[in-house]
């Protein structure tokens, strides 16, 4: 079947990529980009897990279709440090151990900081609703929670 | 029982007791860290299974012909691949598996025994040729009656899953065969008595849902085997070297021949420590020749990998009126799934094992039915039974007006309490986590309108096991540690404290990696609670050993013998002024005089560890219960657990609070839904509904320290426990807030509807 | 098995055109959090899918002199929660729409594809209901609009003709004194389908008194319901106590649901009318508070 091309922005830097129609962005990250920071947990939006902005908005890369991506820009987990400098989520994560087993992170991590490049002073039941489509089996969401609003006091006091 | 070892200085502790950055931290946080399914090989193909419709059918014939005719599919698997294996069990975590079973599940055989069970596996160029070549083969089933419910498959004239399984447990044993696997029992004193000193006896039957593990990675593997038979497998597991067993013997292999890497592990709970895909991976590989990746749907994961037993759980508490518990009968019944064992014998040993009781007899059933074999899941059975004793317990408080804490504390398990199930216990720590939880401030909290708080306690026994670490002195001084355990929650911080302390060096020269099974002896799998306490035993022989052979070396360069070596905060000192007048040799020191002394250095230690302490746990929840349509809202949860020693604490109390939010999905909306044919109907994240961020309110934790005497830090495992009080605690919170006291779990809102319903048009609440 | 095909065309005449034109299954493509769960678990395999959101029109809200709403089939529910007019004006249909999944879903799912999906549960549908809304339908015939209850034909089917595409929800300019709330019941706070939906839209006149009312109950039918009985409940009342009471038995009574793995029959009928109330009693306050 004839693939499609694709020409877009990855994390900043021009991508261009074939995919077959029925590849979802997820899968065109993953298994043709490499760029397996975005995980698949469930393939249909309920777990978070391979969260992405695509043109600034937040989705789901699983409920996103490779072909879509033309002339859109796309930021994933790969892209969210600055070089060897941690973006303040990632360090704030650590500092509070706010990952167990790590494979929701990278998810959460890109959901939290749309959410604070828009809101930097949220209330713990607006961090708690935000990242529901989040899901983590291992935490129990607490330092998950802490870390972001620390982030955030963080951000707030720079 | 190994022997009490002389406790550490607590206050002199240099990485034991902080908090420093996980040695996988930043790899997590960047997207970085490779899990079962990032990795890809040249020539990969990919795998897919075919799975069952039916819930029980005989496999009349399965035709593959036009799927291996479907260009681009490389090989096609069925029962015809795998050879048949005779029954034997072997252990799995804190359960025992069957190889006979194993090859049934991985493969059906003679029948298909659940929706889901696979039929045959596909290897193809790509994901969606795989998906297609799995419609083009044709299977002829004979679908059989199934029975899904744990009670109706224990019937005589219920539909019989294995014309060849005969209860074991039970005199005389019988003539014919059944779907009860195994009755086990642990008694103590005399039941009977114990009920008739009793002054009040509550008696209740509890059901409980299956629950899945449901951990965010879905099983993953790449298998590569070559023509010579060498292979190799990449897998998210709990355990690699059990993989290897199980796979070797399925496929006939020597185990030297397979090597197999733990990727880094998206969550566990117990239900990666049996295999499914792995052995078809290696399979397909083998008929192929190439590199075969394989990664479970979380559709498959539902439907195909084990949850927890759901069970039905009869209880029997008598006690005095001062609320001394004179005597505790319970009746488990476990649902093992399509094959025999269930966790009802760790669900037996765990029932009163909170409690200091004279009378005690708990028998339980093994009982297979139409459903994916279980697997084991954190405190693999506690969490069932002790749910239906903490409620019972909590009624009987009530009805003789005794606070829910005074009863625990009055029946508490303590140092030299006989357990039920066999061991006089050492020091444990439920008085203390019940003392802490009645001078909590939580406890005394005010309440609203509708709002209940409740408590329950959990135990679990923890396990030690085979443990094996090598510690490689780099040239420059700084340590390379391997270990065999999986890092789920962060145990590669844990150990590397660990060595860092019994080193004296700083945690940042300490560099953790997780061995592949070539690289060090055989390491049981992360499971019952196990990684850090054994891994930190096995550590701190390591350090011995490394130690040792680094005063010795010293003492060569200093030309004395080693007794005149001693190694104080990282350093070789002469060990008097008698010695001689020598500067004291850092590690680094050593390790550059390495190769002038006999050349390079490493500690190990290759141990089965023993003498691991159980865990004890009280919690405290208080609910919010919205009369008109039964939802049930946690408002505050505190977990109060001895930890004996925390090595990290905030991977302690993450353990604590996972643990306690899993336990709030299992009591408010977990279960498996099926629907008349026996088909899963609720295989997905959308509607199992584990708890999210907002459903929560945050854990707040009190790590408790008893120090389990035969560690030197006194460490014990903490994984497990904290997900068996939640049931129980969210029950008697809720029966605080409506004056009804729940059997059945789920308590989701159809349910507390209908009964608060009920309640209100009998006349009321009592 | 046939290949499935990829359009994004820009022009709503295109999108049509390729529709019309299609052979086998056509999928409109808008937000896709329905679309792309169901394609990866094989429950379609169309021939054709037409992403529509390169069709600018598609993505727009624009707002009428007469202050009614025009919001693009392919809108994110984000941004309709961004639009601070269409949030004043119609707060229910707002709170509707953005109840559809998490986060991530709500930079995505659309108001038009949430219709399409033609799910009773569907949340923002008994919103749209409530508020009287209609939908402008393009196809090969041309264009026709249509109340938005009238769009479902039962769960997964519409009442859509091959080559036609929803185009727009059209919302009217609330009347003065008037105020919508959507209230659903999941199990959880978040993630779930709704168990039952309810949407309300009233108008009180200035002595207090229900002048007029429309009330939606969602995943209580085969599709989102229109309850008149529910509204005469409200109207002439203050909607007080025995107003409520009214309209909750006239919810429950309205209902006629499944059970399944969501709910059973017993429970949805019970909580049809609780969330009516709840709905009804924000919608009544709202009203006072402007």
């Amino acid at each position: 079947m004839p693939k499609i091309h694709v020409t877009t922005t990855i994390n900043g830097d021009a991508t261009e990529y074939l995919c077959e129609p029925e590849q979802t962005l997820l899968d065109v990250l993953r298994d043709e980009l490499n760029l397996t920071g975005s995980k698949e947990g469930c393939s249909s939006g309920d777990c978070g897990a391979c969260s992405v902005m695509v043109d600034g908005r937040l989705v789901c890369s699983c409920l996103v279709m490779g072909a879509e991506a033309e002339g859109r820009e796309v930021e994933t987990i790969e892209g969210m440090a600055d070089g060897e400098a941690l973006h303040p989520l990632q360090q704030k994560f650590i500092d509070h151990a706010a990952l167990q087993c790590g494979v929701c992170t990278p998810g959460i991590l890109v959901a939290a900081k749309a959410l604070l490049e828009q809101n930097d002073d949220p209330t713990e039941t607006e961090v708690r609703y935000w990242l529901a489509g989040n899901l983590c089996r291992c935490t129990g969401y607490d330092k998950i929670i802490r870390a972001v609003l620390d982030t955030a006091a963080e951000i707030r006091g720079a | 029982m190994p022997d009490e070892v002389k406790l550490n200085d607590m206050d002199s502790l240099n990485w034991v007791g902080t908090r420093p950055a996980r040695p996988d931290g930043v790899d997590k946080v960047t997207g970085k860290a490779r899990f079962g399914a990032d990795l890809s090989l040249p020539g990969m193909l990919h795998g897919r299974v075919l799975r069952s419709p039916h819930a029980h059918a005989i496999l009349k014939s399965i035709d593959t012909s036009k799927a291996e005719a479907l260009p681009g599919v490389k090989a096609v698997v069925t029962r015809d691949d795998f050879n048949d294996m005779p029954s034997e069990f072997v252990p799995a975590g804190e359960m025992m598996v069957n190889y006979r079973d194993i090859v049934r599940n991985v493969m059906a055989r003679e029948k298909v025994l659940y929706d889901g069970h696979a039929v045959a596996a596909v290897a193809a160029t790509s994901a969606s040729i795989a998906r297609k070549a799995l419609k083009l083969i044709e299977v002829d089933y004979e679908v059989l009656p199934h029975v899904i419910d744990v009670e109706e498959a224990m019937k005589p004239e219920a539909p019989l899953l294995h014309d060849d399984l005969f209860t074991v447990g039970v005199e005389p044993a019988p003539k014919k065969p059944s779907n009860i696997a195994k009755v086990v029992e642990f008694k103590l004193g005399d039941v009977e008595k114990g009920f008739g000193e009793a002054d009040i006896i509550v008696e209740r039957t509890f059901n409980t849902a299956p629950v899945h593990q449901g951990y965010i990675e879905p099983h993953a593997c790449v298998a590569s085997v070559n023509a010579d038979g060498l292979a190799e497998l990449w897998v998210t597991t709990q355990g690699h070297y059990v993989v290897r067993g199980h796979c070797a013997r399925m496929l006939g292999m020597d185990i030297s021949k397979l090597k197999v890497t733990a990727s880094e592990i998206g969550g566990g709970f117990g239900g990666k420590t049996v295999v499914y895909l792995e052995p078809v991976a290696l399979a397909l590989s083998n008929k192929s020749g190439a590199p075969v990746k394989m990664v479970m749907s979380r559709e498959e994961v539902f439907r195909a990998s084990g949850p927890t037993s759901g069970a039905r759980v009869y209880v029997k508490v008598g006690a005095k009126s001062d609320g001394t518990i004179t005597a505790g009968h319970c009746e488990l019944k476990y649902q093992a799934g399509a094959f025999q064992g269930s966790p009802v014998q760790p669900g037996a040993m765990c029932a009163f094992a909170p409690y200091d009781l004279e009378n005690v007899d708990v028998i339980g059933y093994d009982v297979v039915s139409n459903r994916p074999k279980v697997a084991a899941y954190r405190a693999p059975g506690a969490p069932i039974s002790e749910f239906g004793v903490e409620c019972v317990i909590d009624e009987i408080a009530k009805k003789i007006g005794m606070d829910p804490l005074d009863i625990r504390m009055k029946n508490a398990a303590k140092e030299g309490t006989q357990a039920a199930y066999g061991p006089k216990f050492g020091p444990i720590g439920m008085i203390s986590s019940l003392e802490q939880a009645k001078a909590h401030d939580h406890y005394s909290a005010p309440l609203g309108e509708n709002q209940g708080r409740g408590v329950a306690s959990g135990f679990w026994f923890n396990i030690g096991g085979e443990t094996c670490v090598t510690m490689n002195v780099n040239e420059d001084g700084t340590v390379a540690l391997l270990t065999g355990t999986p890092d789920i929650g962060g145990s590669r911080a844990s150990l590397s404290m660990m060595a860092a302390e019994e080193l004296g060096i700083d945690v940042d020269k300490v560099r953790p990696m997780i061995a592949d099974t070539a690289s060090l002896p055989y390491t049981f799998l992360t499971g019952g609670s196990r990684a850090t306490f054994a891994g930190t035993t096995a550590i701190i022989h390591a350090s011995k050993d490394a130690i040792d052979k680094m005063r010795a070396r010293a003492a060569q360069f200093w030309d004395v013998s080693i007794d005149e070596v001693v190694w104080e905060n990282g350093e070789a000192r002469p060990a008097s002024t008698n010695v001689g007048d020598f500067d004291p040799l850092s590690i680094e020191d050593i390790a550059k005089l390495a190769n002038s002394t006999g050349g390079p250095i490493s500690g190990r230690a290759e141990i089965n560890v023993q003498g691991a302490g159980p865990s004890i746990g009280t919690h405290i929840v208080d609910v919010e219960v919205d009369k008109e349509t039964g939802r049930v809202e946690i408002l505050r949860y505190t977990v109060l657990q001895d930890a004996g020693k925390a090595v990290h604490p905030s991977y302690v109390e993450g353990q604590f609070q996972g643990g306690a939010v899993q336990g709030i999905g299992w009591a408010l909306n977990e279960e498996y839904i099926y629907d008349d044919n026996g088909r899963l109907e609720n295989a997905g994240f959308l509607d199992y509904r584990i708890p999210v961020a907002s459903d929560v309110p945050m854990i707040d934790t009190v790590i408790v320290e008893v120090p389990n005497p035969v560690h030197p830090y006194g460490v014990r495992g903490v994984g497990e426990t904290p997900i068996v009080p939640p049931m129980a605690a969210i029950n008697a919170a809720i029966e605080q807030a409506t004056g009804i006291r729940f059997t059945e779990l789920p308590m989701s809102p159809p349910k507390v509807l209908k009964a608060l319903d009920e309640a209100a048009a009998s006349g009321g609440d009592d | 098995m046939q290949e499935m095909r990829f359009e994004a065309p820009e022009t709503l005449d295109a999108a049509v055109a390729l529709l019309t034109n299609a052979e086998g299954e056509a999928r409109v493509l808008a937000g896709g959090t329905d679309l792309l769960v169901q394609l990866r678990a094989e429950i379609i395999e169309p021939a054709l899918v037409v992403d529509i959101k390169r069709i600018p029109e598609m993505l727009a809200i624009t707002q009428a002199s007469d202050g009614g709403f025009k919001i693009g089939a392919a809108v994110p529910c984000q941004a309709l929660g961004e639009n601070m007019a269409l949030k004043a004006a119609w707060p229910g249909v707002v709170e509707g729409a953005e109840l559809i999944g998490s986060t991530q879903i709500q930079g995505r799912a659309s108001m038009g594809g949430n219709l399409c999906n033609a799910s009773p549960a569907a949340d923002s549908v008994p919103g749209m209901v409530a508020a009287g809304a209609t939908v402008t339908i393009i196809g090969p015939d041309g264009e026709r609009e249509i109340p938005v209850q009238d769009l479902p034909a039962g769960p997964g089917m519409t009442t859509l003709t091959k080559g036609e595409v929803v185009a727009f929800i059209n919302l009217p300019s609330p009347a003065p004194n008037s105020a919508d709330a959507y209230l659903r019941f999941i199990p959880r706070t978040e993630m779930d389908i709704a168990v039952v939906g309810a949407g309300v839209a009233v108008t009180i006149d200035d002595v207090g008194v229900c002048t007029a009312a429309r009330v939606s109950l969602g995943a209580v039918g085969e599709r989102v319901l229109l309850v008149d009985e529910c509204a005469a409940a409200l109207i002439g009342t203050p909607i007080d106590d025995a107003a409520l009471d009214n309209l909750a038995a006239a919810a429950s009574a309205a209902t006629r649901p499944i059970d399944d793995k969501r709910g059973t029959k017993e429970y949805r009928t019970r909580v049809a009318g609780v969330l009516a109330r709840r709905a009804s009693i924000i919608a009544r306050d709202r009203v006072g508070a402007k």
